[in-house]
């Protein structure tokens, strides 16, 4: 048959393959030999990006009291995008000051019906220039398009339509309660996510009838810059959003302000710990999301092609820069090999390259110092005597990328297992019974998030109780939604982002 | 020769209906463009099984469709035929003579399509007819009564049957999978088929809707690597009905590309079971090669 | 010379169901409010404090799965016990200091407690628990549940009120506390072991220890396997210093200093929140 139904294309030259006729044959799948995709990248034609980016303060761009700047690198080409204001105490007390005039003055006199509107413009601005903020995210922090378009944007215009709507229904949120605002808050956000961990922190804060100053991540300033743009246009009152840029110094100005009634971060533990630690003592308010290492496991009943889909989005979703990343994967037994190789399969297909080519499914790194970091782990795990499988694909010499890397003949001791890589790294251990799977994947400081995958409801339930994390995945991985709240047990955190949940921390509870 | 385990059909392979819907969207998030484009265009059109399987299906009509595989487009005589036409078995004489010298096949569809609403020895008969009419392709439907049933060694014994009948003609098994309902039936029609004997798995006849869909596409080639990596050996697929567009079958490559690899993207591994696509991908090509957008007028339908 | 020599109780702590001494073997002397002694209590150390962690840690998973139910009708059964022991607790409080009839309303505020935090067992998980209505095609709820040991510092404020308005809510949902009872007036915190030993409380559910404060906080609020501490000494410095312990493994803190423990205003749900992680399960929707 082969012969008759051999054709004459241009295309086709070699003969296609034979039957392999024994169970004994090569049975590899080949991914990349034969239709590669043409590249694929996102114009970045229409972008403005200034040269130079001041603090936004009281409305405005604001020259920093001294002249200190610090560049916003594009991961993916090593290129300097801008530069930006690095912040001193004297620029977070100029915006301290900024946000407690407008809290004094305007915010907190506007009823909650007309601070919502302003909530749903800077909603409705964020979807007009989605595109443009989606490139702006891929060029900054070396994500995919594919995922600033498709998730971070839509997503960051979702969490601020959600809001928005609770601004004047605060009465309705805790039962006996009335609610009162917080006053000024002052928040810290990491480089994963720029503007929807902007959106997760400023929504809720404003709904809720505070004033805030917000540090982006030095790595990923330029959303949150163009965010304040958004702010101006909104026609939001001066002050009531505040934008300072900086590092670690300028974080520390904010949480140890004693001027700021609330401190919202989201970012390393240890990092979290030393903010916990500078709080003691105050009266601040705090909600901290921090790391985590999260466990995902797979239970031989589970939809096997489905699981492995959901292993990728948990580790490979942007590079595994992400807090609730299902890094430990625990298999069952008997299915452990056959997944593997299903999972080995499936990271052949993923396109490791340029963020802004919408067919890249990993994209850069987002810092030379977390690729060093990446790079560092997976010596560490190689000497710890894991055996690290790397997909074949190549990846773009300029720039900071890493492939997609699974470890096996990990243990629970083993470094690559207990600390949180915050890379494309996955380990893999197996387990036998639902007791050992839910003691390994309690096995940790952390309790962010972690992924169940079994077909059996009965199951999912005891299971997902015994795990000791703040959301649990079952059968799915990394979903986001604003009504959904988000935040860790343990050392993962204090607090809940999103949902009814996440106003909580922007409140204070009076007796109705 | 390694014997090969049979299955327990009675076994339930879970598939998640969401998990398997995102999969799919994310797979249409990708972007062909340029090269890319134009290269899988062109594959496309090899892969198409070109279709006429209507009552008033005259022999006439047959054969300009026979020329139509031939030579596509005439102004364009460097692009591929299609893979075969697929007809009824009253037709494939016809169609037959009309592709002599040629590597394009003829399909039948055959057990009394496409209801499959017949006795057993009906459906042999109708399959030898069209083999001994010169099919080289037999595309027969399964009992989707029995198999809703849960009658699932009636499904294999029949598909086994019809394929002893097929002799040296490649089978293609419809499991019509619009009338099956969940993945998890689909995959275990497709489990059915290919340890009977399939050569290539279905989708569907056309006269349900829905006809193919990509989803289901998913979840029967996930059951060809299976059955791939258990067995080694290989399955064919074919979708078919409802595929129009050429950025449709595009996307169907991709799913091709991205779950079995590059084995299976060629005509004797993956089909088109359409009729209205080949113009489409044709515009698309003149238009790649153009830069102009095409009219259908000035494209020929038979 | 009286008729007969009343016995006088030996106060111990009240650790994993069982009433342990110090392991340090010390005691201090502790008066009534006019300056006499009235009895010794326990002077814990940093190791009873960190056994009592570690039994309470192996009592979490026990009762943190009981049944909503379960666990209202054990907190239910405290109050009766209370009920029944209502003369024992007042002549105590008397012995301390305070007036009949202050005693008896302090014991009557208590009972009233238990059964206010009993009823809320099975309620607060659905008045703080959501449905999220996500935009995907997944279903998604948020529950409350317990965040795990939790460490209770109490002031010399109260007696017993004190613990019983901390604790109740602690227990009630789920989690399991170790205890530092009030330094100045231990006794009837003591003695509130015995009711919980009668009461169906698994052990190690509430563990209770006597002692200067100074000498344990420090130990309770920085031991790793404590997740939160709920502290009524109202001080700059203690507080500093369990915020900065706290920070050391994030533990959630709960400050809650009270002028009257009588207030109605500390019977409120949010009291059990402020003790209860969220968690959100995601399950996709699709036949």
């Amino acid at each position: 048959m082969a012969d008759q139904t051999q054709q004459n294309t241009a295309e086709i030259k070699d003969e296609p393959s034979k039957k392999p006729t024994s169970p004994n044959a090569d049975l590899k799948l080949d991914f990349n030999s034969f239709w590669e995709y043409s590249a694929a990248p996102e114009s970045s034609d229409f972008v403005e990006i200034r040269k130079s980016y001041d603090h936004y303060i009281n409305g405005n761009f604001t020259a920093p009291e001294k002249d200190r700047t610090m560049k916003s690198i594009n991961p993916a080409t090593e290129e300097v995008l801008t530069e930006f204001a690095e912040g001193t105490s004297e620029d977070v007390d100029k915006a301290v000051k900024a946000a407690r005039k407008a809290y004094n003055k305007t915010w907190s006199k506007l009823s909650g019906r007309e601070r919502g509107k302003y909530i749903y413009r800077i909603a409705r601005i964020i979807q007009e220039k989605a595109r443009e903020l989606a490139i702006i995210e891929s060029m900054d922090g070396g994500k995919p398009i594919r995922e600033s378009r498709d998730v971070d944007i839509p997503l960051a215009a979702a969490y601020f339509f959600y809001y928005a709507g609770w601004a004047d229904k605060l009465d309705y949120a805790f039962p006996g309660r009335k609610t009162e605002p917080v006053g000024v808050c002052g928040q810290i956000i990491p480089w994963n996510f720029p503007l929807l961990m902007l959106s997760w922190k400023i929504a809720p804060a404003l709904a809720a009838g505070n004033t805030v100053i917000l540090k982006p991540a030095e790595s990923t300033p330029i959303t949150a810059l163009k965010f304040a743009e958004i702010c101006s246009e909104a026609g939001l009152p001066d002050g009531v959003v505040n934008i300072v840029t900086g590092a670690g110094q300028t974080g520390s100005a904010i949480v140890n302000h004693p001027d700021i009634d609330k401190i919202a971060f989201t970012g390393s533990t240890e990092v979290g710990k030393i903010i916990q630690k500078s709080l003691a003592g105050t009266d601040k308010k705090f909600t901290l999301e921090l790391g985590g290492k999260g466990p995902n496991i797979v239970f031989e009943d589970a939809s096997v092609d489905q699981a492995v889909e959901g292993i990728i989005n948990a580790i490979f979703f942007n590079q595994g820069h992400v807090c609730c990343a299902g890094s430990r994967l625990l298999v069952q037994e008997g299915i452990a090999e056959r997944l593997i190789g299903k999972l080995k399969d499936r990271m052949e297909t993923l396109i490791v390259g340029d963020p802004l080519d919408k067919n890249t499914d990993v994209g850069a790194i987002n810092s030379k110092a977390q690729h060093e970091r990446i790079k560092e782990y997976l010596d560490i795990g190689v000497s710890e005597g894991a055996t690290m499988f790397q997909t074949n694909g190549s990846v773009p010499e300029k720039g900071y990328f890493c492939k997609p890397t699974l470890f096996t003949d990990v243990g629970q001791s083993n470094r690559i297992v207990q600390e949180e890589i915050f890379g494309p790294v996955l380990t893999v251990q197996t387990f036998r019974t639902p007791e050992e799977a839910v003691q390994k994947a309690n096995n940790t400081p952390y309790g962010l998030a972690g992924g169940i995958w079994t077909d059996k409801g009965s199951k999912i339930f005891k299971v997902s109780q015994k795990v000791r994390s703040g959301v649990v995945w079952a059968n799915t991985y990394n979903k986001f939604d604003p009504t959904s709240p988000f935040g860790g047990y343990k050392e993962s955190g204090v607090g809940r982002e999103g949902g009814l949940h996440g106003l909580y921390p922007y409140v204070n509870l009076l007796p109705s | 020769m390694n014997t090969i385990t049979i299955p327990d059909f009675n076994q339930t392979i879970p598939i998640d209906k969401i998990g398997v819907e995102e999969r799919v969207s994310r797979l249409n998030k990708r972007s062909i463009k340029k090269e890319s484009k134009m290269q899988a265009l062109k594959l496309a059109l090899s892969m198409i099984d070109l279709t006429t399987l209507e009552g008033k299906d005259s022999e006439g009509k047959v054969i300009q469709m026979c020329r139509k595989a031939r030579v596509p487009h005439a102004s364009r005589p460097d692009l591929p035929s299609v893979a075969a036409v697929c007809v009824y078995p009253t037709m494939v004489a016809t169609a037959k003579k009309a592709l002599e010298g040629t590597n394009i096949n003829v399909a039948s569809v055959s057990t009394a399509f496409p209801s499959g609403m017949a006795p057993r020895q009906v459906k042999l008969d109708d399959t030898r007819f069209a083999v001994d009419q010169g099919a080289d392709e037999i595309d027969m439907v399964i009992s989707r009564g029995e198999f809703l049933k849960g009658n699932y060694n009636y499904i294999f014994d029949e598909i086994a049957e019809i394929k002893e009948a097929c002799g040296d003609a490649h089978l293609k098994v419809i499991l019509e999978t619009g009338e099956l309902e969940t993945y998890e039936n689909v995959r275990k029609a497709s489990d059915i088929a290919m340890y009977a004997g399939a050569d290539f798995i279905k989708t569907s006849t056309g006269k349900i809707s829905p006809a193919a869909t990509q989803p289901v596409t998913l979840v029967m080639l996930e059951a060809i690597r299976d059955f791939y990596r258990d067995t080694g050996i290989m399955v064919g697929m074919k979708p078919a009905g409802g595929i129009r567009k050429a950025k449709q079958s595009l996307q169907y490559l991709v799913l091709v590309k991205e779950t079995l690899g590059a084995a299976w993207l060629t005509p004797e591994w993956y089909r088109f079971g359409a009729s209205s696509l080949t113009n489409d991908l044709l515009m698309q090509i003149i238009k790649q090669d153009t830069g102009v957008y095409q009219n259908p007028d000035y494209f020929s339908e038979d | 010379m009286p008729d007969r020599i009343e016995v006088l109780k030996t106060y111990k702590t009240y650790v994993g169901g069982n009433f342990p001494r110090s392991e340090s073997g010390r005691t201090y002397p502790v008066n009534n409010r006019d300056g006499e002694n009235i009895a010794n209590a326990c002077r814990c150390t940093r190791k009873d404090v960190r056994d009592a962690v570690g039994t309470a840690r192996s009592a979490f998973g026990g009762w943190s799965s009981r049944s909503a139910y379960n666990r209202g009708q054990i907190l239910y059964r405290i109050a009766e016990m209370l009920e029944g022991r209502k003369d024992q607790f007042t002549e105590e409080l008397e012995k301390a200091g305070l007036k009949r009839k202050d005693a008896l309303r302090e014991v009557e505020l208590s009972i009233d407690r238990l059964i206010y935090f009993a009823g809320w067992t099975d309620k607060y998980p659905q008045v703080f628990g959501t449905v999220n209505p996500v935009a995907s095609s997944h279903f998604n709820f948020s529950s409350p549940e317990a965040t795990g040991v939790v460490g209770i510092i109490l002031d010399d404020s109260s007696n017993l009120l004190s613990l019983i308005s901390t604790m109740a809510p602690v227990i009630a949902g789920g989690n399991v506390c170790v205890v530092i009872a009030p330094e100045k007036q231990p006794l009837s915190a003591i003695s509130f072991g015995e009711v919980l030993h009668a009461s169906d409380v698994p052990g190690g559910v509430v563990n209770i220890l006597s002692g200067f404060r100074d000498e344990v906080i420090d130990t309770l609020s920085g031991h790793m396997n404590v997740n939160a501490v709920l502290n009524t000494v109202d001080n700059p410095e203690v507080r500093k210093l369990i915020d900065e312990n706290a920070s050391i493994s994030v533990k959630r803190v709960k400050h809650l200093p009270v002028e009257s423990w009588s207030d109605e205003s500390l019977e409120n749900p949010y009291l059990i929140i402020d003790f209860q992680e969220t968690k959100t399960t995601w399950h996709p929707v699709g036949v």
